[in-house]
């Protein structure tokens, strides 16, 4: 689960890490009002969960309270477009107004989960403000890298490491190592997936300050978060994702025309992926999972079809857990409650696939059966065309 | 042969009296696993579906010699069952939970480091032996003895691999699933190790998917240490970047972990790699040329199998089923 910046600075203040002092607002007047509390030059930055914000015109210094309130009338409201928004962009509801800051030096700090060592990686880099990625592809010998085992936690030579390979010396070293232990302390407890501070600041005066801050939150931990819960911002997220998620359907949404329902992620992946193979473009990853009712099945259905660029359906199960019958009791009740005019391809396998399919033709409704994933791909990807 | 489970297999299903655990324990005790006993802390001493319970791992290892565990229990405390399965020593753990939080899985594999104990999944349909012992959740009748090994990522696309297979009449030495979490015990590389170093296992399916490294890190194993045929497949083709597909690991992220750069490093090492979900059996068939006439069954169904306790009548059963 991602936040936005204003939340994770709250978050990272909790645990004592430096953040720039600023509010969120939802008006120019109250960013105007804020602006005024802080005095001087601030910053207004739209909040979105989209990075590359700065470059698509959503973060701009204002001089003055007036020019706070001009410059956030500006951002609230706009659909910022940036490289991870997509075509579309994001409407911005929401500006964090911050103190502007007199910057020596941008530096890199972040925290992931390095899958092949299983532990957490902590990884700096002075070049700041620059995509890390970008970073590890072109120079990767100028990222710090420090494993950190989860029984010792941090400890100081790993902030040494870190501290010596970002150039820092003296009370910087120190407050470096105090800053790392501090990020990594609520990376921890949070059960984040990601912090980061990009750029992490080296102020005029000479200390350190998160000036941006991402925090993403491994679901799977949610539940023992209920503060992390609260801070979902379900308009961050497609409707159909987000009602999908209401009946624990996993549905991602493609800009193909052959909409899928696949029990498993893996068949699921594979089943757009021999879509795209047959000549068609899958319109969603749709996973029912392994214990679907019918119930579920009906919802699933549901979702599937109310995107509106569906043209044909592709139904593809290997029922291990779940049983045919109850697939094809779950589509038979979903096509006639939803009165679906749709081509249907169907491809069962497994447990009680011949009561299933009996099923399927008593209905006696429109549903095409196929043998094997390609013969299904194949004819739902010609269903969709002619459609 | 075949890998980590056998008929010397001993099950305790921990969380059995569960739902999930009650169902699954009996699919495995039908198959002709030994389920000598469950675990659910608090209802030690009952007899459940005929099943001894016990209130730890530890009682069921001393009382029943068991030997491998099968976890069923929720994702808050799976972490916990799986180091305290280690503790009573057991030898194989083969973890079914999904949804374990990532940091959870981080302490508890970190503990199991150098210890003599493997861990299969978080995630993961678990595994089988053919003929021999079911420890997990696939479909056991799908499946045929024989002498293919499989390695995926997945659960129902592990079936349709199998399926595949069965329909051609191949056999199987044993299915691994490792799960579709990011941190898992067992990895492809562990995995291809077993499978090259068992005598009944002559080539070997990999299945896996967007996300991550291990596929390049299996292909590099391969090429190095691998002298049976294997055939991969790459699942997530068509997946968009930066989004989870369903498995928690299944996430092209800053650029790395996807399809093509999979595929292009196995093929390097000299795998098969199938494009196509649908040519997973038949590209093992093709790397069988002097295997016996196979039985073949009508295209893309799965017909053939075996059941364990009468791999002599496969044959009439084939038929049974063709009419079924």
């Amino acid at each position: 689960m991602k936040i936005h910046e204003y939340q994770a600075k709250v978050i990272l203040a909790e645990f004592g890490v430096p953040v720039p002092r600023g509010r969120v607002a939802t008006t120019p007047a109250a960013a105007a009002a804020i602006a005024q509390e802080l005095g001087g030059t601030v910053v207004v930055k739209a909040q979105i969960h989209a990075g590359g914000r700065g470059k698509g015109g959503g973060i701009k210094l204002a001089h003055s309270p007036q020019e706070a309130e001009q410059v956030a009338s500006q951002i609230l409201g706009m659909m910022l477009r940036t490289h991870q928004t997509g075509p579309e962009g994001q409407k911005v509801k929401q500006v964090l107004v911050e103190e502007g800051m007199d910057i020596r030096q941008e530096l890199y700090l972040g925290i992931v989960i390095d899958r092949k060592a299983g532990l957490p990686v902590i990884m700096a880099s002075r070049a700041g403000g620059m995509e890390i990625e970008e970073v590890a592809r072109t120079r990767p010998e100028a990222i710090v890298k420090t494993h950190v085992d989860p029984a010792t936690g941090v400890t100081g030579f790993h902030t040494r490491k870190l501290g010596y390979g970002l150039g820092l010396k003296g009370d910087l070293l120190k407050g470096g190592a105090d800053f790392i232990s501090k990020l990594y302390r609520a990376f921890g407890v949070k059960d984040c997936s990601l912090a980061e501070i990009n750029p992490l600041v080296i102020t005029g005066d000479g200390r350190l300050l998160a000036l941006d801050a991402k925090m993403n939150f491994d679901d799977n931990a949610l539940s023992r978060h209920p503060e992390i819960q609260a801070l979902r911002d379900l308009d961050e997220e497609s409707s159909l994702e987000v009602e999908a998620s209401k009946f624990n359907l996993n549905y991602i949404k493609l800009d193909g025309n052959v909409g899928c329902m696949v029990n498993g992620a893996g068949l699921a992946m594979a089943t757009m992926d021999i879509i795209k193979l047959a000549g068609g473009e899958p319109a969603n990853f749709l996973d029912v999972g392994g214990g679907a009712s019918a119930e579920q099945i009906e919802n699933a259905f549901r979702i599937l079809i109310s995107d509106r660029n569906v043209r044909a359906v592709f139904i593809n199960i290997f029922g291990g857990i779940l049983r045919c019958d109850r697939l094809a009791e779950g589509v038979i009740k979903a096509v006639k409650t939803l009165g679906v005019s749709l081509p249907i391809v169907i491809r069962m396998e497994g447990t009680n696939v011949e009561l299933g399919q009996r099923m399927l033709r008593e209905s006696r409704l429109n549903f095409i059966t196929a043998q094997g994933m390609k013969d299904g791909a194949e004819k739902a990807v010609r269903a969709a065309r002619s459609a | 042969m075949s890998i980590l489970v056998d008929t010397s297999t001993r099950l305790v299903v921990q969380g059995v009296t569960g739902k999930e655990g009650t169902f699954h324990a009996l699919t495995c005790r039908e198959y002709g696993t030994k389920v000598v006993a469950g675990v659910t802390p608090g209802k030690g001493g009952i007899v459940h579906e005929g099943i001894p319970v016990f209130d730890t791992v530890a009682q069921a290892v001393a009382k029943e010699g068991a030997n491998t565990s099968l976890i069923f229990v929720p994702p808050g405390f799976a972490a916990d069952a799986i180091l305290e399965a280690a503790d009573a020593g057991i030898r194989v753990i083969v973890c079914i939970t999904e949804g374990i939080p990532t940091l959870d899985m981080v302490k508890a594999s970190r503990a199991l480091q150098g210890r003599a104990v493997r861990l299969i999944g978080p995630n993961c349909p678990g595994i089988i032996s053919p003929g021999k012992a079911k420890v997990g959740i696939m479909p056991g009748h799908i499946h045929k003895p024989g002498r293919i090994g499989v390695v995926s990522r997945s659960g129902t696309l592990t079936y349709e691999a199998v399926g595949q297979l069965t329909a051609r009449g191949i056999g199987q030495s044993t299915c691994v699933g490792i799960g579709g979490d990011p941190i898992i015990g067992t990895t492809f590389v562990d995995a291809l190790r077993l499978f090259q170093a068992d005598p009944e296992t002559d080539a070997i399916l990999m299945i896996g998917e967007i996300g991550g490294t291990a596929e390049e890190d299996a292909a590099a194993f391969v090429k190095a240490h691998v002298t049976k045929p294997v055939v991969g497949f790459i699942c997530g083709q068509t997946a968009p970047p930066g989004r989870r597909m369903g498995h928690a690991g299944a996430i092209i992220s800053g650029g790395t972990g996807t399809a093509a750069e999979k595929m292009a490093a196995m093929k390097q090492a000299g795998i098969t790699v199938v494009k196509s979900p649908a040519e997973m059996g038949e590209a093992v068939a093709r790397l069988l040329p002097s295997a016996p006439a196979r039985r073949r069954v009508a295209k893309g169904t799965v017909r053939a199998a075996a059941k364990p306790k009468a791999r002599a009548k496969a044959k009439t059963s084939a038929k049974k089923a063709k009419r079924r």
